[in-house]
């Protein structure tokens, strides 16, 4: 152990102890970020407070909510939205989170994907983003069925059905995830469980790896530029900051990322406050029960793109039945975007709109998520049927065919 | 400028995907039906134009209503415990005090004509049917004695006081029959199991309902049930207007009671972020005039 000197001051005395210096340093002060960014480089920053809140306004929720399928209901509509001071607040700001957290998750995805940062040498900043997207998935569908509504029911019994299509193990795994033979009390204390500790566990390991992922490879930026960190480092440390390609993590980008956070939470709150419909579905507000299935059943809007990937295939091929093919491109959609890295054969990193091919995949992309979306919602009736098909085969489709355009655009471009 | 660009290609593809996920698939999903008809035309048994008479209107009520109703306001008590008065009828006989006040007149004096008709429940009682309503038919009436039945019945009704104490009164007279509203502590007055085996299913708890369903759904489903509904047991009451929307104050009084918090405090909260927000905005600028 080092011989320490009596300190002059508490910070020197921390300092010596807590390396405080050098931790600000690495952590803020000296940790490079390109300058050349837009503001799509705040939504990290975005999702971190959007989690904090999540956090500090479910500890408050878990005061008076009760898991039990008799009293949850009244513990969360009456109790909490209505006898405990500001209870409301903190629910109609935990459920509007959870939604706003999956724009916010969205967009930050396809931000990555537009502008190609999760290749050579970011893969693991976009595996750990995925693994994000798939903790962040399981926690807002545990989350969803804590208030014992019709739609928390009947979702969740969807859901954990769709478990049963899995072949040999389906049925006893259903049975498995719900602890019953249907969704019940034992399905509820268990989704409580995952909700407030298993999953934030690992959802605050994952976001720590996440940030850590980012450390080696750097921040991409605008243009897909590679450049030599440490040596624009050293340029802007010299007193060169108009030149430096890079600024300090603290304060000059953490500046632009309040700048954003600040509107954004001036639109966060207007919906917290006064259009919270969208996160709050009225049918949960009618109280779970078994007998009484609602006329419509559908996902949380986050959900509906995958949902009606599983759901579109309602007709049998080649002996296959609808339900079976369903759960397969189910399947394929969920674990897709975690190889996109290696889908993507192209060497370019550039934003998309810049990569001779790459720019028709990356809006038909956008386009097909967003039909899936909207008839993911919408009845699987007569034409909505064909169109959900179609746009699940649409969606396959571009990511089997993927790794060929790419490829095909690799040989235009010549390895740039 | 670019940023701008960006925002704005972000702005319209969530702005079109919201659209279509909430206006539209709710649209979809819960098509618009036939406005409220507050002055219940369909019913046109009676002439409801004719003056009614009070006095005579209280000697026909006392000869051939209070043997079934309470009228308290009026002095005639209920003549049997709730419960056993469930037995006896299925449900509890409203008591009339209210009736006056609450039910639109036109309503009133077809309801008094013939009961089934008014409240669109011919699917549940249809003529000649193994089951009957257990009120009769009172179209022996002549259309002059109707009306004074009526007129006496809206001399009797007391007024209300505006605000959430009226409201719970209206509530309770329209709908307290058969539907409880446990976030007021309130217990419907027929005992659950008859009114189960009296409508066919429990009654639902109205607590949330204003959650649930909506002002703009309970505004058309209360008016008449069948439009949204068909087939529902629940009969069409023929609340009036005013009447009607009392009862949906107090639902929402009851069911979304910190909606007036809610609001005022969201302006402030957005204020307060809005200072933030131009706050971060010159701090933002005055950083990165150094490194630009």
């Amino acid at each position: 152990m080092a011989e320490f000197k009596q300190a002059d001051s508490m910070y020197e005395w921390f300092d010596q102890r807590l390396g405080i210096d050098k931790f600000v340093k690495v952590m803020m002060t000296e940790y490079w970020i390109p300058k050349n960014i837009n503001f799509l480089w705040a939504m990290g920053v975005l999702l971190t407070v959007m989690f904090t809140l999540l956090v500090v306004s479910g500890i408050f929720l878990l005061m008076y909510y009760k898991p039990d399928i008799n009293m949850a209901f009244d513990s969360v509509n009456y109790t909490i939205m209505q006898e405990v001071a500001y209870g409301w607040l903190f629910r109609h700001i935990h459920a509007v989170g959870a939604s706003v957290v999956f724009l916010i998750i969205y967009i930050h995805m396809f931000t990555g994907i537009y502008y190609g940062s999760y290749k050579k040498g970011r893969e693991m900043i976009w595996i750990s983003g995925m693994l994000l997207f798939m903790l962040f998935s399981a926690e807002g569908f545990s989350g969803y069925m804590l208030p014992w509504g019709q739609m928390s029911y009947w979702a969740a019994y969807v859901i954990t059905e769709i478990f049963g299509g899995i072949p040999l193990i389906g049925g006893d795994l259903v049975v498995w995830i719900r602890g019953n033979f249907y969704v019940a009390d034992a399905t509820l204390t268990r989704f409580f469980m995952l909700h407030v500790l298993l999953i934030p566990l690992a959802i605050l390991g994952a976001i720590v790896f996440h940030f850590y992922a980012l450390r080696f490879p750097h921040v991409n930026n605008e243009a897909g530029e590679f450049f030599d960190f440490d040596e624009e480092a050293e340029k802007y440390l010299a007193g060169d900051k108009v030149n430096s390609k890079v600024v300090p993590f603290w304060p000059v980008f953490l500046s632009k990322d309040f700048f954003v956070l600040g509107f954004f939470l001036l639109f966060f709150f207007y919906l917290v406050f006064f259009h919270y419909g969208f996160a709050m579905d009225p049918i949960n507000f009618d109280k779970a029960d078994g007998l009484k299935t609602p006329a419509h059943i559908y996902p949380e809007w986050y959900f509906l793109w995958s949902y009606e990937v599983l759901r579109g295939w309602f007709f049998e091929i080649a002996g296959i039945s609808g339900k079976s093919l369903g759960l397969m491109a189910f399947g394929f959609a969920n674990i897709i975007f975690l190889v996109l890295p290696w889908l993507d054969r192209s060497p370019m990193v550039k934003p998309a709109n810049q990569r001779p091919y790459f720019k028709y995949w990356f809006w038909l992309m956008i386009a097909d998520l967003m039909v899936l979306t909207e008839f993911g919602k919408l009845p699987p009736t007569g034409p909505n049927a064909w169109v959900g098909f179609g746009a699940s085969l649409v969606f396959l489709v571009l990511f089997i065919a993927l790794p060929f355009i790419t490829k095909a655009e690799a040989k235009k471009v010549g390895g740039k | 400028m670019k940023e701008f660009k960006i925002l704005a290609v972000i702005v319209a593809l969530v702005g079109i995907t919201y659209y279509g996920i909430e206006p539209y698939a709710h649209s979809v999903m819960h098509p618009e039906v036939s406005p409220a008809d507050f002055t219940f035309k369909d019913a046109k048994n009676v002439d409801t134009s004719l003056a009614g008479n009070v006095d005579n209107g209280r000697v026909l009520v006392e000869a051939n209503c209070i043997a079934c109703h309470a009228i308290e306001k009026a002095g005639h008590p209920a003549l049997m415990p709730n419960a056993d008065a469930a037995a006896s009828y299925g449900v509890v006989p409203p008591d009339l005090s209210h009736a006056g006040r609450i039910y639109d007149k036109n309503y009133l004096a077809n309801f008094i004509f013939d009961p089934v008709t008014a409240m669109h429940l011919e699917h549940k009682y249809p003529a000649g049917g193994a089951k009957a309503f257990p009120m009769p038919s009172y179209n022996w009436m002549t259309p002059q004695e109707i009306m004074d039945v009526v007129a006496y019945l809206q001399s009797v009704a007391p007024k209300v006081s505006e605000g959430k104490e009226g409201h719970k009164a209206t509530f309770e007279a329209a709908c307290g029959r058969c539907h409880s509203m446990a976030y007021a502590k309130f217990e419907a007055t027929t005992p659950k199991d008859s009114i189960k085996t009296y409508m066919g299913a429990t009654p639902p708890d109205l607590s949330q309902y204003i959650k649930s369903r909506g002002e703009h759904y309970l505004h058309s489903f209360i008016n008449d049930p069948q439009v949204l509904l068909k087939g529902t047991s629940m009969p069409r009451v023929g609340l009036t207007e005013v009447a009607q929307e009392e009862v949906i104050s107090y639902m929402e009084e009851i069911g979304d009671s910190k909606k007036a918090e809610r609001e005022s405090l969201g302006l402030w909260v957005m204020l307060y972020t809005f200072v933030f927000a131009i706050l971060a905005y010159l701090w933002k600028r005055k950083i990165w005039s150094e490194v630009h």
